[in-house]
């Protein structure tokens, strides 16, 4: 459904992503993972076209839509949150979702009623009358799913949507993504959080200093040599495979 | 068309006023560059400055060049105070708040001026207003050779005080990185009033530097707000050399365009080279940042 | 529910000034009243792009001037009929406006950048007048006395104001849509975060375009309407930074971004502006110095402006009575 083939992005010197490739089967929860300044978000910027691509292409539906505008994307059913939460904050929690049902209807009434049932998806049913800026951060992340939900998605790019909430809100949340996919949203997602990650994912691509340095099945990735490096330091995969051989 | 001679005198001319444009714009560019505020009162306080010069010549018989050295320190104090005590407070730190407050102020000290000395120009005599520099083929009006030569010595000085005092570098390090600087004790507050107190005190010594060949009316200071915000655009935001050239440049354009188009319509080519800057490059000629 | 509320507030206070008007005012209160309807028109031009949108211009000038000028130069020049002038000029005028959002949105300007530019706009446009002769260069303009309904003047001037009246309510009523529709909901939405904005679809540049040509054609027509009541204009009335000062102020004190915050802000600071003149003795600036004061006082305790300065006083007395 989305392939992000050979992505190249330069700031003035720094490579933050270097010739990284992505692709996304449909139905699927894809994962990104990787440690700190990987590039993760940098990647997320140029699949939804926020950040134009030194090289490399993005194609959505076997259309290219590299040079695209991140509103056309949007229209097309590929949909972002942020990992900073992003609120309009003067607006309360149903015209905030309301925003992204104006996509498919510009009837007023009808976007305020698919608001309404988006809202109540994610939890956020009886905070409807609340202005966004006055929700908890775990309020404030349902609602930017929420938001991205209701421009009906084909494709989801979730940004951390986890970090921050503590472990009962996770728990609170994994369903509701699960179940969104149930719905026939493909997703993909930034995550920090392995318990989610193994949780949700069929596939997972890891990102290091730029490079794509593994991807595949969670539980085959998670003991991938490289990988181990690239969180824990040089030697450190030899370590923890000394110590496994020890205690066994 | 124009002897070479006229426009070669238009040229200096422009430049000697140039250098005047680049004072009042040095102010607003150090503002801007430390506080990231577009301060919207700074034409307004020129009239204030400029007005002190008359007063002190008026009242008190000085010099505009001597009365300089009195109302620099008095506009110094006004600035410290207007930011520390009106301008921060009021907007907390939001851009839109601070463009309103500064908008606010300019009205209110405009109009203040207005209801005080009403809308007569005044203008200060002196024996020297139409003397002459003979320089080479070129007549050179002595005021504006002071003005050239005034703003070039307070631009180093203002170098200095950047570069080599503890002011400068609390300064200086409040421009980098604010919240930086406030854990390691700098007090932020008093470094934006201090840079603010350092922004306006630059137009006393511009006002000094006009009275003596210009008028001064409750409106005055509006007319050199553009002129001085089109400097400190074209120079890039915030850039001390930006502005000093940009002003020079500014300069040479007015003179040269009021030469062809006359005094009206002379005032486009400034604003023309205003919005041009903005939609095209809003960096400026020597602004890093976007 | 409340919007509702002060939508019917609105239009009983607008019928009762039109009621009162009818019964007989005092010729100088029913020219305040006058003078501020066209202010409170020309609030709700600029409240659409400064308040909706929040890109705060401090040209609007350019676009009451270009209406003022154009159904003058019409009319004078070429014998043409009042109303086609006025509605020539809402379409000029928001042609500028278009032409001004064109060039400024194309260049990604916002916030102060944007405020200059407008303002460097609108001066290019004042010294254009001010030296054009079809202009009437330093001399300005007149429009020749011709009362009645098809010259859009009126010898009796209370006709005059029920006219603003409705032409205001019809500000109101196209505010109240706006708040509702997907459009006001995409501005308020862009003005907030222009990048969420454009992740949820939204074109940015065509409702930045939308909002500064709808807020300029408003603002035209009250520049029309300037012209038709006081029959002068010259470049620093049309072009000059005093209305777009005036609109700002209005919209701000107000209530930037609310139904009601231009005709809030208009009726208060022109009261304000004749009380402290009567007070004054009629020094020149002193009304304009409480306008200062007031905005100040508006930024540090009213973000929101007087409407929503209110609005959080009766929601705090309401939710006090609550918890009792």
């Amino acid at each position: 459904m989305l392939k992000a083939h050979n992505l190249t992005k330069r700031f003035s010197g720094l490579l933050a992503v270097d010739d990284a490739t992505i692709d996304v089967a449909e139905g699927s929860i894809t994962g990104l993972i990787g440690p700190n300044g990987a590039g993760k978000t940098t990647l997320f910027a140029m699949i939804a076209g926020f950040l134009s691509p030194n090289a490399g292409t993005v194609t959505f539906q076997n259309e290219d839509i590299t040079g695209e505008k991140p509103h056309l994307r949007a229209r097309r059913g590929l949909a972002r949150t942020f990992q900073i939460v992003q609120p309009f904050a003067g607006l309360d929690v149903r015209d905030n979702i309301a925003v992204g049902a104006f996509l498919h209807t510009k009837d007023p009434a009808e976007a305020r009623r698919l608001a309404t049932l988006t809202a109540e998806k994610v939890g956020l049913g009886h905070e409807l009358d609340k202005l966004a800026s006055g929700l908890t951060i775990a309020g404030r992340k349902r609602l930017e799913l929420a938001r991205a939900l209701a421009t009906k998605p084909k494709l989801l790019l979730l940004d951390e949507v986890l970090a921050g909430l503590n472990p009962s809100e996770i728990r609170d949340v994994l369903p509701i993504i699960r179940q969104i996919r149930e719905e026939g949203v493909t997703i993909l997602m930034i995550e920090h959080i392995m318990q989610a990650v193994m949780n949700l994912c069929d596939t997972v691509y890891v990102l290091s200093q730029g490079k794509m340095i593994a991807s595949g099945e969670p539980r085959l990735v998670c003991t991938d040599t490289a990988v181990i490096e690239a969180y824990l330091g040089h030697g450190a995969a030899a370590r923890i495979k000394a110590e496994g051989a020890a205690h066994a | 068309m124009y002897s070479p001679t006229i426009i070669f005198e238009a040229l200096m001319n422009g430049l000697m006023l140039g250098a005047v444009y680049a004072l009042i714009a040095l102010g607003l560019t150090l503002i801007y560059g430390v506080l990231h505020i577009v301060n919207f009162a700074h034409g307004a306080l020129l009239t204030v400055a400029m007005y002190l010069v008359w007063l002190a010549s008026d009242r008190f018989g000085l010099d505009p060049y001597v009365a300089i050295l009195v109302v620099t320190p008095l506009m110094f104090a006004i600035g410290y105070c207007l930011q520390r005590f009106i301008i921060g407070p009021a907007s907390r730190g939001s851009d839109n708040g601070i463009l309103l407050a500064t908008l606010g102020l300019s009205i209110v000290i405009q109009n203040l001026l207005l209801a005080g000395f009403n809308s007569d120009t005044r203008t200060i005599a002196t024996d020297y207003a139409f003397e002459i520099v003979p320089l080479g083929p070129l007549l050179l009006s002595l005021p504006r050779v002071i003005g050239l030569g005034v703003s070039v010595v307070t631009a180093v000085l203002l170098w200095a005080i950047l570069n080599r005092t503890d002011i400068g570098k609390a300064i200086r390090a409040v421009a980098k990185e604010k919240l930086g600087a406030s854990l390691v004790g700098i007090n932020v507050a008093h470094v934006y009033a201090m840079t603010f107190a350092i922004g306006t005190a630059c137009l006393a010594i511009a006002g000094g530097l006009l009275m003596p060949s210009f008028y001064v009316s409750p409106t005055t200071g509006a007319a050199f707000v553009l002129v001085a915000f089109t400097i400190v655009v074209l120079g890039g935001m915030g850039s001390i050399p930006g502005a000093l050239i940009g002003g020079l440049l500014i300069g040479v354009v007015e003179a040269i365009s009021s030469l062809f188009l006359g005094d009206s319509l002379g005032q486009i080519g400034i604003f023309l080279i205003f919005i041009l800057v903005l939609l095209v490059k809003p960096t400026g000629l020597f602004g890093a940042r976007a | 529910m409340k919007k509702n509320f002060e939508f019917i507030a609105a239009l009983a206070f607008l019928g009762v000034v039109g009621i009162a008007a009818i019964a007989g005012l005092p010729g100088n209160i029913l020219n305040l009243l006058i003078f501020m309807m066209i202010i409170a028109l020309t609030a709700q031009g600029w409240n659409v792009l400064g308040g909706y949108g929040g890109l705060s211009s401090f040209g609007h000038a350019a676009f009451f001037g270009t209406g003022a000028y154009t159904t003058t130069i019409l009319q004078t020049s070429f014998g043409i009929n009042a109303w086609v002038g006025l509605v020539c000029g809402v379409i000029l005028g928001a042609a500028v406006g278009a032409m001004i959002g064109f060039l400024s949105f194309r260049a990604g300007l916002k916030g102060s950048y944007f405020a200059l530019i407008t303002l460097a706009f609108a001066e290019v446009l004042r010294i254009l007048a001010n030296s054009w002769d079809f202009t009437g260069g330093a001399a300005g303009m007149m429009v020749s006395i011709n009362n009645g309904f098809a010259y859009l003047q009126f010898s009796d001037r209370r006709w005059f104001l029920l006219i603003l009246i409705g032409f205001v309510a019809g500000g109101l009523l196209l505010t109240r849509w706006l708040e509702r529709s997907a459009f006001g909901a995409y501005l308020i939405a862009l003005r907030e975060n222009d990048q969420a904005a454009q992740a949820l679809g939204v074109d940015i540049f065509k409702i930045k375009m939308q909002a500064i040509t709808l807020s300029a054609a408003i603002t035209a027509l009250a520049g029309c309407l300037y012209v038709q009541n006081f029959l002068f204009i010259d470049a620093n009335v049309a072009y000059g930074s005093w209305i777009s000062i005036e609109a700002l102020f209005a919209a701000i004190v107000g209530g930037a971004g609310t139904m009601l915050g231009p005709l809030i802000g208009s009726v208060l600071l022109l009261g304000l502006g004749e009380i402290t003149k009567s007070f004054s003795g009629g020094i020149a600036g002193v009304d304009l110095v409480v306008f200062g004061i007031i905005l100040i006082l508006c930024v540090a305790f009213a973000p929101n402006g007087i409407r929503g300065f209110v609005a959080d006083l009766w929601y705090r007395r309401k939710s006090r009575g609550k918890a009792m």
